[in-house]
């Protein structure tokens, strides 16, 4: 069964620069707020947070800066919030192998992009060399 | 004592203790590392307390310097115990497959100080 069962709904958006490392914090707590609102639960909270932390650092480090993009959602019967994160940087060479967990070029422990997948609904990657990476993940509420 | 960083650190008989209460960028981070160890070293503390009830989330790059203190405290002859961990923190970091490795955890401050041997008897 799909994870959406009708259109889903776009009820606000909006993008926020990811150019310095506090910027990381910003769209962090941005997210909180978007998700408490929402009625999302302390552990729903924390896995939206947590994976938008990781992805916006990665555009950070890895993609050399860009954005991120917050969507509010609804289905009918759930909330969902959506972020996007975008950059311009050199894209993830080997995607297989970055997804698995583990494997960082920036000897890291590489568990940003595999954990971050383990930790919402939805989960997708569109990677280009030389062009930029695009990841957006959806957590829903679970009524 | 001369800190350079945000993170208050107390003394409390022969134990130190630290609450994070604030995110732990990269400056941020390395300033409260030195000052772990500064304060380790001048006070002859066997022990850390690091609390981080405080923290909503913990994402692998605050976990990495967290144990890394931990890491850095032990080299230099004191324990390091992390407390206060909030339950869906912990379920995130094992969701995402990361082991806090080398620092030990508690419960909370008072369990923290009973492991350090710094609870005084009631
Ligand atoms: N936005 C991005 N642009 C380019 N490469 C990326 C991007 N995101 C991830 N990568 C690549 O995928 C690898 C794995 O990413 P992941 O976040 O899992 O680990 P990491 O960032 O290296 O370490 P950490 O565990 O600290 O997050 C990175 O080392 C990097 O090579
Ligand atoms: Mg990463």
């Amino acid at each position: 069964m799909p994870a959406v069962a009708f259109a889903s709904q776009t009820m606000s958006k909006e993008t926020l620069a990811i150019e310095r490392e506090e910027d990381i914090v910003q769209v962090r707590k941005r997210a909180r707020a978007l998700a408490q609102a929402r009625g999302f639960d302390a552990f729903a909270c924390a896995a939206l947070t947590t994976a938008a932390s990781e992805l916006a650092r990665n555009v950070w480090v890895h993609g050399g800066g860009g954005e991120a993009t917050l969507e509010e959602l609804s289905d009918g019967t759930r909330f969902g919030i959506r972020l996007v994160f975008r950059d311009h940087g050199p894209g993830i060479a080997d995607l297989e192998r970055a997804l698995r967990g583990g494997y960082s070029t920036a000897r890291s422990l590489g568990l940003g992009l595999s954990g971050a997948r383990r930790l919402v609904e939805d989960f997708e990657v569109d990677t280009r060399s030389g062009e930029g990476t695009c990841v957006t993940i959806t957590k829903w509420t679970r009524f | 004592m001369t800190r350079a960083g945000p993170i208050p650190i107390l003394r409390v008989a022969d134990v130190l203790l630290t609450t994070i209460h604030v995110d732990l960028q990269d400056t941020i981070a390395a300033a409260f590392q030195e000052d772990v160890l500064l304060e380790i070293e001048a006070t002859g503390a066997k022990g850390i307390v690091i609390d981080i009830s405080g923290l909503e989330e913990v994402d692998t790059h605050v976990a990495r310097i967290l144990a890394e203190t931990g890491s850095m405290a032990r080299l230099t002859g004191a324990r390091a115990v992390l407390v206060g961990m909030r339950p869906e923190v912990a379920a995130t970091l094992v969701r995402m497959g990361y082991a806090m490795g080398a620092i030990e955890t508690s419960l909370d401050v008072e369990e923290g100080f009973r492991l350090l041997g710094a609870w005084p008897k009631g």
